[in-house]
């Protein structure tokens, strides 16, 4: 797709998007090496326009749903940084009052059905959204990410199985990052593209770029205007790369991956590569990129600032919100 | 005699077994090079390879079903789920296959798979990876439950599980992985179905499990400055659960608390309570008490996950309630 196509709000939107992905995980891991932070992370840095290109094809009306390594598609989506933030800090005033943590954010309001820290689960709840939908009769399409690993469960293939059936308006989207934890795909499945495994479900596969946000944008666009005309679910595969381990802690390099392999993937970094694209395109000037990198920065301290302050939960929260009270 | 932390007593247990017997066999997600996720398999791809100690994807249904399979034609494998948080996409397997196929078949299979996972609060995990689920598992004929709190059992118990003929689900803490105990270096082995008496006591009964054993052992030196003399019963088996040992604790004591990290509704405190109430009800001096955790899911903010999870605090409150 022409960047001219696109509009340069919306460029500038994603390249300001993944600019908040960016310093918002490295924010988070320095902070939890700092012991700053309970429980866990799982860091989305290298995977942000995969985040951003999926989410900048959806409407702020339509779905998604996300995974344990979710802040980047989460915040790609339309969530704040500092709202982000208070929840990891475990505060009264994140997405989810600090009960829910780094795993399991969510804000209805944006279209973010949360995310899960089970692997796969993420999937056939999203054919539930898209089912729910698609019966109230609104063109609201719902995307559901997860990664190479998530698509060995059973619930991959059962909800890609239930929404090709009932040609439901869903987007299957895989972050394949090579790696699930620290089995590298070739060991966890023996095919090379996840695209394929749409053909055994009978519907539309594609593997596109990872890096290219534009690619990723371009390739969801098309399937959310499938999903939309009633046509049914996409399985859409981003080749990317997570360039942090699989925790924040975790080396990432040793073990299952070499420093050499990590080196090569951290030159294709999707947020430089944009910004080339930007300017080269004549769509902005390295300043107004700049004043966007500055603002972004400052979003960041304020939410720090923000997440500080606030209050922690009172402890009689831990007993609300198990049931709807009437 | 050497201390080694829960987590080698595993490890130990499956190195010598899988070295007495070539059946015994290992799979589980990250459990080769890797050690798994709480490193417990550490160091057992190097010695057994890579056709004794197999990665797998995600896809813990399969795990369990291969584990079952491999079993039912001679096998003993030991499957590793990351998290018993994660068992629940396997409880098809477990539940309606594992547990049941030897009475279906009429007693003509046998399942001899272990399937160990961990469970238990206090790292603000949240509610997806912090649960402690053994009840679901004592709720189904066909499984036996183990649930060790010391190096010492999880070694001896392991050993007794790999052997036992039947499925065993072995359940760990996230928290005890560190614990250090004695564990003789000459071969033992821990029958499954006999409980341990941690501590002697004359006053109180306390029957926990898991890490709230530890937490009891504490609570019970605090109030030995009080004069309460407690005994503190760890049933290291939830099925078989060595009843007798329980109630004649009671006998003794007139008095019981149970511990378990679990919530309390239709947890394996409410069974023992209500064992007691059959078959002791004339020697109870008070009401039962149990300790769990609150009804609810486990919050993710540290303060609210301690507010929720039993500690010695509300163990002692408990039982000088029923003393005082
Ligand atoms: C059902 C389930 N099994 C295992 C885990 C433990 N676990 C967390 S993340 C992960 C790897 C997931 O790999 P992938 O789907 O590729 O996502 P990535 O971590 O690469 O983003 C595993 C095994 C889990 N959370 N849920
Ligand atoms: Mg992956």
């Amino acid at each position: 797709m022409a960047v001219s196509e696109i509009g340069k709000d919306k460029l500038l939107h994603m390249y300001r998007k993944m600019g908040e992905i960016r310093v918002f995980e490295e924010t988070a891991a320095d902070l939890f090496m700092k012991g700053r932070l309970p429980g866990f992370l799982h860091s989305s840095v290298g995977q942000e326009a995969s985040s951003v290109g999926a989410c900048a094809a959806l409407r702020p009306e339509d779905y998604m749903t996300s995974t344990h390594r979710g802040h980047g598609d989460i915040i790609a989506k339309g969530a704040t940084l500092d709202r982000m933030m208070a929840e990891l800090f475990a505060k009264e005033t994140g997405y989810c009052k600090g009960k829910g943590g780094s795993m399991h954010i969510a804000d209805l309001d944006l279209g973010i059905l949360g995310a899960t820290g089970i692997v796969g689960a993420g999937l056939p709840y999203a054919v539930g959204a898209a089912l729910g939908f698609k019966m109230k009769g609104t063109d609201q399409v719902v995307l559901s990410f997860f990664g190479d690993g998530g698509s060995n469960t059973g619930a991959f293939h059962e909800a890609l199985n239930l929404a090709a059936v009932w040609d439901l308006p869903v987007i299957f989207l895989c972050h394949n990052n090579q790696y699930a934890e620290t089995t590298p795909q070739r060991v966890h499945q023996k095919i090379k593209d996840v695209a394929v495994r749409a053909q055994a479900h009978g519907i539309p596969g594609v593997t596109v770029d990872g890096m290219d946000v534009l690619a990723v944008y371009e390739t969801t666009k098309a399937a959310v205007e499938r999903a939309k005309k009633g046509e049914g679910p996409t399985l859409i595969e981003s080749k990317t790369y997570r360039f942090m381990g699989h925790f924040v802690g975790d080396p990432g390099v040793g073990i299952y991956r070499t420093r050499e392999e990590v080196e090569e993937w951290r030159k294709r970094d999707p947020i430089p590569n944009f910004r080339k694209v930007l300017i080269e395109a004549g769509v902005a000037t390295e300043a107004e990129l700049n004043q966007i990198d500055q603002d972004v920065a400052k979003e960041m301290e304020e939410a720090i600032r923000f997440a500080e302050a606030s209050p922690e939960p009172e402890l009689e929260e831990a007993l609300q919100d198990i049931f709807v009270e009437s | 005699m050497r201390e080694i932390t829960y987590r080698e007593a595993v490890r130990e247990a499956l190195r010598e077994e899988m070295r007495r017997d070539p059946s015994v066999f290992l799979l589980g997600e990250d459990i080769a090079e890797f050690g798994g996720s709480y490193k417990v398999t550490q160091g057992l791809l190097d010695e057994f390879g890579p056709e004794r100690v197999r990665n797998t994807p995600i896809s813990e249904a399969a795990i369990v079903g291969a584990a079952l399979g491999a079993a039912l034609v001679g096998m003993r494998p030991v499957a590793e789920i990351m998290y018993v948080d994660f068992m629940a996409i396997a409880m098809d397997q477990i539940v309606n296959q594992m547990a049941k196929i030897r009475y279906m078949f009429g007693g003509k299979a046998k399942a001899p798979a272990v399937i160990r996972t961990q469970g238990g609060t206090g790292r603000s995990s949240a509610a997806q990876h912090a649960q402690s689920l053994e009840a679901w598992f004592v709720h189904v004929p066909g499984l036996k439950v183990v649930q060790p709190s010391t190096p010492y059992d999880a070694k001896g118990l392991m050993k007794a599980s790999i052997r036992d003929d039947n499925p065993v689900i072995f359940l760990e803490h996230k928290l005890l992985y560190a614990e250090k105990g004695l564990v003789p270096e000459e071969e033992y082995v821990i029958p499954l179905g006999k409980a341990d008496i941690k501590r002697p006591g004359k006053d109180v009964t306390v029957v926990a499990t898991s890490r709230m054993v530890l937490k009891a052992l504490n609570a019970a030196k605090d109030l030995e400055q009080e004069g309460i003399d407690v005994e503190i019963i760890d049933p290291r088996t939830l099925t078989p659960l060595d009843e007798d040992t329980i109630l004649e604790s009671v006998k003794k004591t007139g008095k019981l608390v149970v511990v378990h990290e679990a919530v309390r509704r239709c947890g394996i405190g409410a069974e023992i309570a209500a064992t007691v109430a059959e078959k002791a009800f004339d020697y109870l001096d008070a009401p039962v008490k149990r300790v769990t955790a609150l009804d609810t899911p486990m919050p993710f903010n540290p303060k609210l996950e301690a507010f929720v999870t039993p500690d010695e605090d509300k163990i002692k409150r408990a039982i000088r309630e029923l003393v005082g």
